[in-house]
């Protein structure tokens, strides 16, 4: 993975004792809060409901032992002893004081992380495919490109004020486990008359107004990358609308103009700015590209790893629900869900990611990965050190077997923490999880995502759930709506929405009725909730919903 | 026609800490709701807001939040406020953690 050079090290170090100093000046007073507030969020500092935040970027999600390590420290030394993962790769430290951020982001840059454009109207962390480099379906590992963008975003003059913020994904597989339909851009690596290069799409986005994002050029040589997405980049700072922050991001400004004049734009302004790139670019990116440079895989049997699979069932459905296909026949990709029912999804204490970064390092070529979905991935490990590993993870609170499952929810902080949230997400989907744990139906029910955002914003990407929860306040009172159908994919939806909202109490009730009603109309038990829900449609899931409102029409 | 004024309290972040503050009549703050200065006029509201604002240079964004007279003091009227005035519920951190130290 990537590591820093003098000149990246340099940057940074700079760039924290700007913060330093600013931080310095709002103290003293020569700063006031409106003049302070952009440098913050610059920095990724948030001021919430009770505290401040920070939110580290962890580009592309890829992390490794000693990067997570690090984060461990920043949990126990500077906050309450945990981290939260979020939907953008990113991991929230909900409790720090402001005078020891600064020394926060000092520890943060010793490893090569840092909160630079995690707010604010920037590029924000370019995210990719968690299984990147390891899937056994990618065309290509698209993160040297995604280190490239990092490199090229982070205090770009011309973007460092656009209209609103701007969310780059990429991935590198025909299956988009990246959701990059819903981003700003989306880059999907595609192969061409034996020529690998971009897919890219723009204009998606969840929030107030979710859109499944529109293909601009099916096929972008991978040279011509950065001159395309500064020209993508550059027409919407010029075209998009400033007047009013809900009408301000990309996909309005595509969705008022039509993507095919915003293709004819963009094509012009690539004309003129591909002549501006002298092939520095390139060079960079040959060097990132070492960087990259796949494990030396271990050979050898995986008896160690069949032997458990047959005599153990608890590794069993660990192993059924939590490993992924790697590339490479005697390794798999595994996940740890960070979703133990009844936790708060997305949250690690400290000391669990230490165990995670030890079996990254001892047992997995020191690499790790954070999923969109807020969990972490160890991407590279030999079949005969899973029993090892899961054994490690059981001991430690990390061995829940949900993955795809019905309590693998994503959830944002909703309002127990965040300032902008209207209704609260984790406790819902905390007793979502506790309640089908309960009914023991989790198996059962199969591949099944709920997703759950506490306000209109969508960072929970209600929109793309099968069961999308968005929590609302009502006249004074927590209520949530439910979208059904949702595709989070290379198939990419937005959900539907069923009808009048439930209230706090009747939210859990009111998704096991929907999944009841799944569970008697599925045609048989490989058929999954989406695929029953695109069968059938909205009328039978809203008749087990609201049956008051079918007793009135009967 | 306008809608009845409702009481209110100041409340802001502390700049330090980063935690719920409350306007106290006295002009100072407190970490505490009930101890909070309910202001029942619309006018005064907005002078009250004002001198809060002069204590800028050490605490951020403050505002006027509904607040109802309880028995011992302010209470609050949005579930929103009622958070801001505990912590977080999946874990016994912020102002409730504080008060389980007592």
């Amino acid at each position: 993975m990537y590591k820093y050079n003098a000149f990246d090290e340099a940057f940074l170090a700079e760039r924290n004792a700007q913060f330093r100093a600013q931080v310095a000046r709002r103290i003293d007073g020569s700063l006031t809060e409106d003049e302070f507030k952009p440098l913050r969020l610059m920095n990724g500092v948030y001021l919430q409901l009770h505290a401040y935040m920070l939110r580290v970027a962890i580009p592309y999600g890829t992390l490794n032992s000693a990067q997570m390590r690090a984060l461990a420290l920043l949990a126990e030394k500077w906050d309450k002893g945990y981290g939260h993962f979020t939907t953008r790769q990113n991991i929230q430290y909900n409790w720090p004081k402001l005078n020891d951020i600064p020394d926060m982001l000092d520890a943060l840059g010793e490893v090569g992380l840092h909160a630079i454009q995690t707010s604010g109207n920037t590029i924000r962390n370019t995210t990719a495919d968690h299984f990147a480099g390891a899937a056994a379906d990618e065309l290509t590992d698209p993160r040297p490109y995604a280190e490239l963008i990092r490199q090229w975003s982070t205090d770009h003059p011309e973007f460092q004020f656009l209209g609103r913020k701007f969310k780059i994904g990429i991935t590198g597989s025909p299956n988009d486990r990246a959701v990059v339909k819903a981003h700003d851009v989306g880059l999907r690596m595609v192969e061409k008359d034996g020529e690998i290069g971009f897919e890219v799409i723009v204009g998606g986005g969840l929030g107030r107004t979710p859109m499944v994002g529109k293909v601009i050029r099916d096929f972008l040589p991978q040279p011509d990358l950065l001159p395309y997405l500064e020209s993508v980049l550059s027409v919407y700072n010029v075209l998009g609308r400033r007047d009013n922050k809900y009408k301000a991001r990309i996909k309005i400004t595509v969705q008022e103009n039509g993507i095919e004049k915003i293709r004819e734009l963009v094509e012009a302004r690539f004309e003129e700015r591909r002549h501006e790139f002298d092939g520095t670019d390139q060079q960079l990116l040959t060097d990132i590209k070492t960087h990259f440079t796949p494990p030396a895989l271990r050979a050898g049997p995986t008896e160690a790893y069949e032997a458990a699979y047959e005599a153990d069932p608890v590794f069993r459905a660990w192993a059924d629900t939590n490993l992924a296909e790697h590339r490479d026949a005697a390794h798999a990709i595994v996940t740890i869900s960070i979703k133990k029912h009844g936790a708060t999804p997305g949250d690690a204490t400290a000391e669990q990611m230490r165990v995670m970064a030890a079996l990254a390092e001892e047992l997995g070529y020191d690499e790790l990965r954070i999923s969109h979905q807020q969990n972490v991935i160890l991407p590279h490990v030999h079949k005969n050190d899973l029993p090892a590993i899961h054994a490690r993870l059981k001991e430690n609170g990390l061995a829940t077997a949900n993955i795809g499952l019905i309590s693998d929810i994503i959830a944002c902080p909703g309002m127990d923490y965040c300032a902008l949230a209207t209704a609260r997400s984790i406790p819902v989907a905390q007793e979502i999880a506790t309640r089908f744990e309960a009914l023991k139906l989790e198996h059962d029910i199969g591949h099944l995502q709920i997703k759950i955002s506490g306000c209109i914003n969508a960072c929970g990407h209600h929109h793309v759930a099968h069961i999308g929860i968005l929590g609302l306040d009502r006249a004074g009172v927590e209520n949530y709506q439910i979208t059904l159908g949702g595709d989070a994919t290379e198939t990419a939806a937005i959900g539907k929405r069923t009808g009048p909202g439930f209230a706090y109490d009747e939210i859990v009730p009111a998704v096991e009725r929907l999944v009841d009603a799944y569970m008697g109309l599925r045609s048989d038990e490989s058929e999954t909730f989406l695929e029953t829900y695109r069968r059938l449609g909205m009328v039978p899931f809203k008749s087990a919903l609201y049956p008051e409102a079918q007793k009135k029409v009967a | 026609m306008a809608r009845p004024f409702t009481p209110k309290v100041i409340t802001a972040n502390d700049l330090l800490e980063g935690d719920v503050i409350y306007f106290k009549a006295d002009n100072s703050w407190t970490r505490e709701l009930a101890q909070a200065e309910l202001i029942v006029d619309e006018a005064e509201a907005q002078l009250r807001l004002l001198e809060a604002e002069k204590q800028n240079i050490s605490i951020v964004g403050a505002y006027l939040a509904d607040a109802k007279a309880g028995e011992n003091g302010p209470e609050p009227v949005h579930f929103r406020e009622d958070f801001r005035r505990k912590g977080p519920s999946n874990y016994s951190h912020g102002k409730q953690e504080a008060a389980a130290h007592v």
